[in-house]
């Protein structure tokens, strides 16, 4: 028995002189994985025009219900994004958002992807609902290039296939 | 005693509170950041620092302490619905008071004034004077010790008790044969050192230490005081009063805020005042080798009072050197030994220390009637309670008889064979 705490008491003071493993957080922070689910980003076009077309099947897809998407026209002379709609409200709420990643998968266009921050916090529940312009990323940070069938305005994309609704 | 004299007591009385709850609180925050550091963390580093130059920091987190102060006085103050009031109010007081008041006599340094000046060799009042750094000399200070350490469990008791809880009575009861269980061991265990001394005084108990600190001549008593003295301040492995994952919190699950902070509190005190006990007993108190010959030198050189003030901060160093390294030793075993079992607990405390503790009394007395070298008995009563320890250890491990012990892939095969 006293061999036993002995052996113990020397695993723990062996632990005394070993550097610690914390990470100090707000210091120091740990990278994330590439494929990560953070805070959802609403991608552009290279040209300036917004990905998001306004058709709502990421809120279809959404199994906690937590978007809310609300098309609009696009103005002609001077369009959104391309295509007829654009999303003239795009919301999410992140607390009820459980950072599934269905909203990426069911995107037709590869508007809302979920990025690396996880810092998300509140002082209340009204701050909790991102608005389109929280989400949009700035007009000079293009993604890409516009899909060709895009650029055929009168022709209207179809639902992708993954997504059973 | 002139009124100058009340005021100097009053006021020493002051200091020791204070700086007993000071050190409590530094206690707490040295524990956790062993703790942590035993469990390869980093522990509080936030509260407080003090910059270096090249942006690098100094002793992070050293306001914690008060950080957790502020914290509970801001808590909300509950008095459950069905508690019995008064006493649930009074309780946290019966709790801290023993604890505090435990170290009226614990001989802390040595700092001579009065009397003649001479200071004995070995002992620190001079002829009529006295211990400037020793609250109270009186010649059964051992039983004093013994008593208040005893009476600290009247506050968990009562606490459990008024709470109207049923696990804060079966934390208050558990604490109650626990400490009747270990007390017996204890204060068996302290006998030895007052039969080497020959003497209930603390002083004395000390200034007959030196040269020849009583862990030698007793080593058997201070193994039993160091396990019954864990015990008595039901500290990890023994701290079934508040076994989170049998009883929430034991007797302190109904309190919060700064009654909470209170029983906080006087555990803490206790465990700092029972090593404080410890190395007074067995550790030689305030002796270092060398002291004597330092405030020598300074009396011959600067005056006797520069020689009793250096006399007095070096032996309060050496002193509380020695109470941290207990302390320390303390919150090791805390962050290794698990929480015993209850029926280990008791089969301990009655059936191995307590005979031991006896055992220890009858050699301490037999040796020191044979040998009148106290160095001599001494070395024997050493090698005999080695030897003594070894050989309960090895045969009172609390384990089951081979007969009993199933292995699991015995039991698992004999199940598939009758299946």
């Amino acid at each position: 028995m006293l061999g036993e705490i002995i052996k113990g008491l020397g695993t723990t003071l062996k632990y005394l002189f070993k550097k610690p493993v914390t990470v100090q957080y707000p210091e120091v922070k740990r990278p994330v994985r590439e494929r990560f689910r953070g805070r959802h980003e609403l991608k552009r076009f290279e040209n300036g025009l917004e990905r998001c077309i306004g058709c709502s099947l990421c809120a279809a897809a959404c199994p906690a219900d937590a978007i809310l998407v609300v098309p609009g026209e696009n103005d002609k002379d001077h369009p959104n994004s391309p295509g007829e709609r654009f999303a003239a409200t795009y919301e999410i709420n992140m607390l009820r958002c459980i950072f599934c990643g269905y909203c990426e998968d069911a995107c037709p266009t590869n508007a809302i992807v979920l990025e690396h921050q996880y810092e998300l916090s509140f002082y209340d529940r009204k701050t909790s609902i991102y608005t389109k312009d929280m989400l949009l990323v700035p007009a000079d940070q293009g993604h890409g290039e516009i899909p060709p069938i895009l650029e055929q305005l009168q022709r209207r994309p179809s639902p992708p296939a993954q997504i059973d609704l | 005693m002139g009124f100058l004299d009340v005021i100097i007591l009053l006021v020493k009385c002051l200091v020791l509170a204070l700086a007993t709850t000071t050190m409590f609180a530094y206690f707490t925050l040295f524990e956790r950041v062993l703790l942590a550091r035993f469990q390869h963390r980093v522990g509080p580093n936030r509260a407080g620092y003090i910059p270096l130059p090249g942006g690098r920091k100094l002793l992070g987190g050293f306001l914690q302490p008060a950080a957790d102060a502020v914290k509970l006085f801001f808590k909300e103050d509950i008095t459950p619905a069905l508690a019995d009031k008064w006493v649930y109010l009074i309780s946290p007081a019966f709790a801290v008071i023993p604890a505090l008041i435990i170290w009226a006599t614990i001989p802390l340094a040595c700092w001579p004034s009065g009397g003649d000046g001479v200071v004995p060799l070995g002992g620190c009042a001079p002829a009529g004077g006295s211990n400037f750094l020793q609250l109270a000399e009186f010649n059964v200070g051992i039983l004093y010790l013994l008593a208040v350490t005893s009476i600290g469990v009247y506050g968990i008791a009562i606490a459990g008790w008024a709470s109207n809880n049923k696990y804060s009575m079966l934390g208050g009861v558990r604490a109650t044969a626990q400490v009747i269980s270990y007390e017996l061991a204890l204060g068996l265990s302290v006998l030895g050192v007052v039969m080497q001394a020959s003497s209930f005084s603390t002083a004395d108990i000390v200034a007959a230490q030196w040269g020849w600190w009583f862990i030698v001549p007793q080593f058997l008593g201070f193994v039993i005081f160091l396990l019954a003295s864990t015990a008595e301040v039901v500290r990890a492995p023994f701290d079934l009063v508040e076994a989170e994952q049998e009883l929430v919190g034991g007797y302190n699950t109904e309190y919060g805020s700064m009654k909470f902070a209170l029983f906080f509190m006087s555990e803490y005190i206790k465990l700092v005042a029972m090593n404080a006990i410890a190395v007074t007993l067995f550790l030689g108190g305030w002796h270092l080798p060398g002291l004597y010959t330092l405030a020598q030198a300074v009396t011959d050189n600067f005056g006797q009072f520069a020689g009793a003030a250096v006399l007095g901060l070096t032996s309060l160093g050496a002193f509380l050197l020695k109470v941290t390294l207990l302390s320390f030793v303390s919150v090791w075993i805390r962050a290794t030994i698990p929480r015993v079992r209850y029926d280990q607990l008791m089969h301990l405390g009655w059936k191995v220390l307590l005979p031991m503790a006896l055992f220890n009394i009858a050699l301490t007395a037999v040796l020191n009637v044979l040998f009148t070298d106290r160095y001599i008995s001494g070395a024997i009563a050493f090698v005999i309670g080695l030897v003594v320890v070894l050989v309960v250890v090895f045969f009172e491990g609390p384990r089951k008889p081979a007969s009993e012990v199933k292995l699991v892939n015995e039991a698992a095969s004999r199940a598939g064979a009758q299946g």
